[in-house]
């Protein structure tokens, strides 16, 4: 069985010369259909390039990516964010501040030519638990996880196989980052729907992910199983290192 | 032993068109020469409260106080001039985020010699050595480097352990730091803690650690104020919060994913209106 997704030897490099900066090198993993995989490690690291790669949002400089078997285009066709779409870390920031709901639900929607848009806006409301009540409000009406939540209505509304997550939850307090993770988690059981977590926070990626891949400067340090991870049989020392400050600080 | 910090009955509110919102209310704690953790989800005025101990409170904002003594000193009736004496050399405070809290136009050494020769009149030859001294201690590899550069210059941890490095040089008795290890990696954060932990321990420094990570808190402090809407809801050791009484406390803990924990859904926190009489 071929996997959803296949990234072999994927290479980012920002810039040229003394200025070149080798964000992704060489970073290869497969994440299988229905499955959430996970891309732990600290800032720089290039986990979030790596899906912004993907994306299309960051230069390909070398390697391949295949999704359902084919090789990606670049630039990316409409259909692959048909296929593919991206949830951002910051939902302050990524929902354009004068749109209404609707119109930032309507605009995928008119892009991709879909005509019963009606329809599907009410259903992405409901799926992600907001109701009709916010079609017409702005952003700066909700609180932060609202706004994750038109975030990830904006995702599906395009009915994706994929969704990219950056940090889904970092920006939101504890209580409002367990009911997103519930969300998505109960999310992608209903819709067969393949995840790429990115996260800083081993317990998140831990709670979501059967895999995850620890990334340290754009490059993978290892791949483990949840199991591995809770039997702390991590066979590198950077995510044994990782392991160890997650539990917190210890008095010397 | 007399605590250094007494605050009883704190009160800050914020005039809106709907009248006055009370984002601190009748807060009342003491704090000696120990780590004090406040916790709290956004908007439980776990930070407004620093501020107003610190009175920074914006000037929109009312402060009100049954008592509210530094060392004695009345901070309800203090003037500008005993304001000065006390903020830095005395009590401090380390911001969130020190991409707005540097200033951009100075170099991270003349905000952390200018920080050092406000609480007496050092030799400009000295509070360099001694700033060089400083960014050493909170484990800055490169410390001519670093006192040279402008705060854009630095990464996110760096520039946090530079203002660390500022607030600290000037030894306060009281530091207040308010999320300062959110924005940093795991491993940083460990390191940025030590710090501190070193500080209480050797100068006996008192510390108010405010953060929205209950975990990072009940690892690191000695005793946590729990924060929901304005007040205090619980004030516990540390190594007991697992037994926590108050259901917010509890369900603050519970909503946290675990490296060792199922996938089943995350307990969310239910919030009831009771909370708030």
């Amino acid at each position: 069985m071929t996997a959803l997704i296949e990234v072999r030897d994927l290479a980012v490099t920002f810039g040229s010369g003394r200025q070149q900066v080798r964000a992704v090198r060489g970073v290869s993993f497969d994440v299988e259909q229905g499955e959430s995989f996970g891309l732990v490690g600290e800032s720089g690291s290039g986990k979030s390039t790596v899906l912004r790669a993907i994306c299309g949002l960051a230069p390909m400089t070398g390697g391949t990516v295949h999704i359902g078997g084919k090789p990606l285009k670049t630039p990316r066709d409409p259909a692959f964010y048909q296929q593919v779409q991206m949830v951002f870390q910051d939902p302050y920031g990524s929902i354009h501040p004068r749109h209404t709901i609707d119109r930032v639900l309507s605009e995928p929607l008119a892009i991709h030519g879909f005509k019963d848009a009606e329809t599907r806006i009410e259903r992405a409301l409901e799926d992600v638990g907001l109701g009709r009540g916010f079609r017409f409000r702005y952003p700066h009406q909700l609180s932060g996880g609202q706004r994750q939540r038109v975030a990830i209505a904006r995702a599906l509304i395009l009915e994706p196989q994929i969704l990219l997550l950056d940090e889904p939850t970092s920006a939101l307090d504890a209580s409002i980052q367990a009911e997103v993770l519930n969300l998505l988690d109960a999310l992608r059981v209903d819709k067969g729907l393949t995840y790429v977590l990115v996260s800083h926070d081993l317990a998140v990626v831990s709670h979501m992910c059967r895999r995850l891949l620890v990334m340290q400067h754009g490059q993978a340090v290892e791949e483990l199983t949840r199991d591995a991870l809770q039997a702390r049989a991590a066979t590198k020392d950077y995510t044994r290192q990782l392991l160890v400050a997650s539990e917190g600080f210890k008095a010397p | 032993m007399t605590d250094m910090l007494q605050v009883k009955g704190l009160n800050v509110a914020f005039p809106s068109r709907d009248g006055p919102v009370r984002v601190v209310r009748d807060v009342s704690f003491t704090l000696g020469r120990e780590r004090l953790g406040i916790v709290g989800e956004s908007g439980s005025g776990k930070s407004q409260t620093g501020r107003a101990i610190l009175g920074l409170t914006p000037a929109s904002g009312t402060v009100t106080a049954d008592r509210l003594t530094f060392d004695g000193i009345d901070l309800r009736k203090a003037s500008a001039r005993t304001w000065r004496s006390l903020r830095g050399p005395r009590m401090s405070m380390i911001m969130q985020d020190p991409k707005y809290s540097l200033n951009p136009v100075m170099t991270i050494g003349r905000q952390i010699v200018e920080a050092y020769r406000r609480r007496g009149n050092a030799a400009r030859g000295d509070a360099r050595s001694k700033a060089i001294a400083m960014l050493e201690a909170v484990q800055i590899r490169d410390p001519e480097r670093v006192f040279r550069a402008y705060p854009h210059e630095l990464s996110g941890g760096m520039g946090q352990r530079a203002m660390i490095a500022m607030m600290l040089i000037a030894e306060p008795d009281l530091l207040i730091a308010d999320e300062v290890t959110s924005a940093l990696d795991v491993t940083v954060q460990l390191d940025v803690l030590k710090i501190l932990d070193d500080l209480v321990r050797d100068r006996g420094m008192g510390l108010i650690f405010i953060s929205h990570d209950l975990r990072l808190v009940s690892s690191f402090c000695d005793r946590v104020l729990v924060m929901y809407a304005g007040r205090v809801v619980e004030q516990i050791a540390a190594r007991d919060l697992k037994n926590a009484q108050h259901p917010y406390t509890q369900g603050l803990l519970n909503c946290l994913p675990q490296i060792d924990g199922d996938s089943a859904p995350l307990p969310t926190l239910t919030r009831d209106p009771a909370w708030l009489a």
